[in-house]
């Protein structure tokens, strides 16, 4: 698998009019922070990182078929790590994400084997996920070496540093969009990959698979494990733009629900699904926000999460593929293709 | 003494477990039956919390009475929500039941903030503190009313399911849906009732839960975590399970706290939880799939 | 000749049943070999036991020389071993090539390469004009090739087949009987179980009887059909 020469077959296969438009899409965005102020990068800045950890999340379950309900776990391990390694001890996040990747794979492994050496599968599988973010989130609490439940901060730095991940909004807008294309194009890779196909299969039909050479067990732990680590570096990039982590809030279930919602609504198992999907929902609560506050004249907590759970009622009512599947036939996009 | 100590933590996490167990019955049932996880099992616990809560506040009525007329609007509730909301995702796949859910849970999660706030609110019954002394063993009142509370209404649903035709008739669509239909029952409405009975269970118990612990919107998904690992602890879809997984947590629970750290608590149920998956991933009282 | 697959005296249970009692069978490389028997003799039992689906009670299967009981079935299939479901199992929402190509990428060196296989395959079995449909959109009698054509372009040494053929048409039936023969001819040994009679005789060369889980003929389509035990119990009702 080189993701270079897939890029170079995507390009050479896909039809002309729609890498046109990806490409004016692409180069909008390259030039886009001219016109953004502050709040609009952040709020662009969440899309590319929702989407980045969608197209992570959608490996493990649109790929694999493997609910997973506690990806924060990875986000937060990642994050930890890489905040730890700063603080403490002035490495780089550069560096720090190659120990926040082996850290994740590894925890992803754990989870992976408990669960698929057991034949654990849907609900139950997913619950499994949960309860290891939960164990983690009361870890990381009562682990004072961290900050405990009071929290964990990265000092802010004047001194810009790109390596370092320090900077302003600017800085974390291209950052979080080159992962989005990266993981874009690395999951465009693997889905055309022995292993790509081989999760499919097991998505489609465990015992077939295995009937066809394939091993199983291995295909789900190749899943969960790259998954994790994808997710790791997501991690990482988010805690240096929040500059602090709280456990309660970092393994939370609420981010992990939060985190999964973008590849289901854009449509699970496709490439551009995650994206469309960060498209649509992180715009959608970041309007609703803005327009209580308008409407009502103060933040009142909560109103906009009412309307965001009614509005996924709605989409998982109407579009049950997702978005991108409903798009593609719009757009006249044959089926078999992405 | 010691062993006096553990006595305590044991009645304690008896007489807890058995709310717990409540409630997670009304998830198993729903599971058993309809196979639907009702992720928004605990946004609906805390919302029966609210309820005991007004109504003891506003018009002094006892959880231990509210709890029947809470019950009883929560099965109207489960009833309709199967009919219109939840039925058309019976065949869907699970994830979209799940996003359908969690939608439906944010929505409620939120509402009670919107009207309560996010402090904890405390029932503060008049006998919350009082309590018995069986030797050196100290019972609180409230918690043994509570107990035996959900000890009935988990009775009255062994019973319904046991000895009425209705109850049969579910049973038979939980063991075998084509011969169900196949025979001529209304699977639709029988959904419908299992939903509301499921919904009954927990609303029920989620009054009695405002007599042992402060209500607050945040702690609901934490309660939807409980109940389901208490259901894949006792088993998917078995009732006693459920009863039984209630149990185990409470003990579980109360021990970790008392012996470790009050923070240990869910630590804990997990620590059983992977145990269950990994010795006996159907359950204690499950049936392999 | 060698033997390629040799089953010595395997038995399943389940629960009270036994659904195949101490059967004992050696299929030689390079021929067609059929099961018969009626419905719930323990065709299909055997077939999972064969290919690793399930573990014997009792026994042993031997494939090319090498032990092969209590290998999982992915295993199995990398050592040559390739099997059809009676109930078909196509991958519902993949295109009928990704299909084949699954089956195709376990010995082929790159994607590419798995493919081209898969496109031969595909052709030689007929689906090549479907190759960009999903495999869930199919009819019944090209789901059964497609069982086919995906177990076979993992390029196996005995190709199990349960029952491709029922619920076929007659002209449809010809057309898979020759295509079997063609794929025999190729080199690849097939074990069968088939319940329409006249493709049965036709192809194979040695026909194996189960009853009930118990073996009770073994021999060439004339032998058996002769057989009083078969005639008894089996064929008895069909007209031959
Ligand atoms: N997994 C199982 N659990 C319990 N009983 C089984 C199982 N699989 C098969 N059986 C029983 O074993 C017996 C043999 O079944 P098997 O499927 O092997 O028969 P078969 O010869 O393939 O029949 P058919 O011609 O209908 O396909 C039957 O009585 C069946 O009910
Ligand atoms: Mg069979």
């Amino acid at each position: 698998m080189n993701p270079f020469a897939t890029l170079a077959r995507l390009v050479d296969e896909a039809p002309r009019r729609a890498l046109l438009l990806l490409a004016a899409f692409l180069a909008v965005l390259l030039v886009a922070p001219v016109v953004l102020d502050r709040y609009l990068l952040s709020v662009f800045f969440l899309i590319f990182w929702f989407a980045t950890v969608g197209q992570a999340w959608n490996i493990m379950m649109g790929f694999c078929g493997q609910l997973s309900l506690g990806h924060a776990l990875y986000v937060g391990l990642g994050g930890y790590i890489g905040a730890l390694l700063w603080v403490k001890f002035g490495i780089s996040p550069a560096i720090a994400i190659v120990p926040a990747i082996l850290v994740a794979m590894a925890f992803g492994a754990v989870i992976g084997w408990l669960g698929f050496r057991f034949g654990i599968e849907g609900v139950y599988f997913a619950l499994l996920t949960i309860a290891f973010a939960e164990v983690a989130r009361i870890g990381f609490d009562n682990w004072s070496f961290v900050g405990g439940a009071a929290g964990f901060f990265i000092p802010v730095s004047a001194a810009a540093s790109p390596v370092n991940l320090r900077g302003g909004p600017m800085l974390f807008y291209y950052v979080a969009l080159a992962m989005m294309i990266i993981a874009f194009i690395l999951c465009a890779a693997l889905r055309r990959s022995r292993l790509g196909h081989a999760w499919l299969a097991v998505r489609e039909d465990a015992e077939a698979a295995r009937a066809l050479g394939i091993d199983v067990f291995r295909a789900k732990m190749a899943a969960v494990v790259i998954s994790a680590a994808m997710t790791a570096v997501a991690g990482v990039v988010y805690a240096f733009y929040q500059n602090n982590l709280f456990p309660s809030q970092t393994f939370d279930i609420a981010r992990s629900i939060e985190m999964i919602l973008a590849p289901i609504i854009g449509g699970l198992g496709t490439l551009f699904g995650p994206i469309l999907g960060a498209f649509i929902l992180t715009p959608l609560g970041q309007t609703l926000i803005a327009l209580v506050e308008k409407i009502a004249g103060r933040a009142i907590p909560g109103v906009n999460l009412v309307f965001y759970g009614a509005a996924l009622m709605v989409i998982i009512w109407f579009t049950p593929n997702g978005v991108w599947p409903w798009l593609k036939k719009k757009l006249g996009i044959p089926e078999g293709r992405e | 003494m010691l062993w006096s100590l553990y006595a305590n933590v044991l009645v304690q996490g008896v007489l807890t477990g058995l709310v717990y167990g409540l409630m997670a019955l009304g998830l198993s049932v729903i599971f058993g039956v309809v196979r639907v996880v009702n992720f928004a099992h605990g946004e609906f616990a805390v919302v029966g919390m609210y309820a005991a809560f007004v109504l003891f506040r506003s018009f002094g009525i006892d959880p231990f009475l509210s709890m029947l007329p809470i019950a009883a609007a929560f099965f109207v509730i489960g009833y309709g929500l199967q009919r219109t909301l939840i039925n058309p995702f019976v065949s869907r796949p699970e994830h979209e039941q799940f996003i359908l859910l969690v939608g439906l849970a944010i929505i409620m999660v939120n509402g009670t903030l919107m009207i309560f706030g996010p402090d904890a609110r405390s029932a503060n019954l008049p006998y919350s503190f009082d309590s018995w002394e069986i030797g050196a063993i100290i019972v609180d009142k409230v918690r043994v009313y509570a107990a035996i509370a959900a000890l009935a209404v988990a009775a009255l649903l062994f019973a319904f399911f046991r000895f009425t035709a209705t109850g049969v008739a579910i049973r038979a669509c939980a063991d075998n849906l084509v011969g169900a239909a196949v025979v001529g029952l209304d699977v639709k409405k029988l959904y419908a009732l299992t939903f509301g009975l499921g919904l009954a269970c927990v609303g029920a118990a989620g009054a009695l839960m405002v007599t042992l612990t402060d209500a607050t919107p945040m702690i609901a998904p934490a309660f939807t975590l409980l109940a389901f690992t208490i259901v894949i602890i006792g088993g998917m879809g078995s009732m006693t399970g459920a009863i039984v997984g209630g149990l185990l947590i409470g003990i579980a629970e109360a021990l970790a706290s008392v012996l470790i750290a009050p923070s240990m608590k869910t630590m804990a149920s997990f620590g059983l939880l992977v145990l269950v998956l990994a010795l006996r991933p159907q359950g204690l009282l499950g049936r392999r799939a | 000749m060698t033997p390629l697959l040799d089953v010595r005296g395997v038995t399943k249970r389940f629960r009270g049943l036994t659904a195949v009692d101490t059967v004992s069978l050696t299929v030689t490389e390079g021929e067609i070999f059929a099961v018969i028997g009626p419905n719930g003799a323990g065709k299909t039992t055997l077939f999972n036991m064969i290919a690793g689906a399930m573990t014997p009670d009792a026994g042993t299967v031997t494939f090319a020389g090498t032990r092969a009981d209590g290998l999982p079935p992915h295993e199995l299939c990398r050592r040559g071993l390739a099997r059809t479901f009676q109930i078909v199992r196509p991958f519902p929402e993949l295109t009928v090539l990704e299909n084949a190509t699954i089956g195709a990428m376990m010995r082929a060196p790159d994607m590419e390469a798995a493919r081209t296989k898969a496109g031969e395959v595909l052709r030689q079995l007929d689906l090549w004009d479907r190759r960009e449909a999903k495999a869930k959109s199919l009819t019944l009698p090209d789901r059964k090739r497609l069982e086919c054509a995906r177990a076979l372009a993992t390029g196996p040494r005995l190709l199990l087949l349960d029952e491709v053929m029922a619920g076929l048409r007659p002209t449809e039936v010809d057309r898979i009987v020759a295509i079997l023969r063609e794929i025999n001819r190729s080199g690849v040994t097939i074990l069968l179980i088939e319940h329409v009679m006249r493709a049965t005789m036709a192809l194979a060369g040695r026909i194996h009887v189960l009853h009930h889980g118990a073996t009770i003929a073994e021999g060439t389509p004339e032998e058996v059909t002769r057989h009083p035990k078969v005639l008894e119990s089996y064929l008895g009702a069909e007209a031959l």
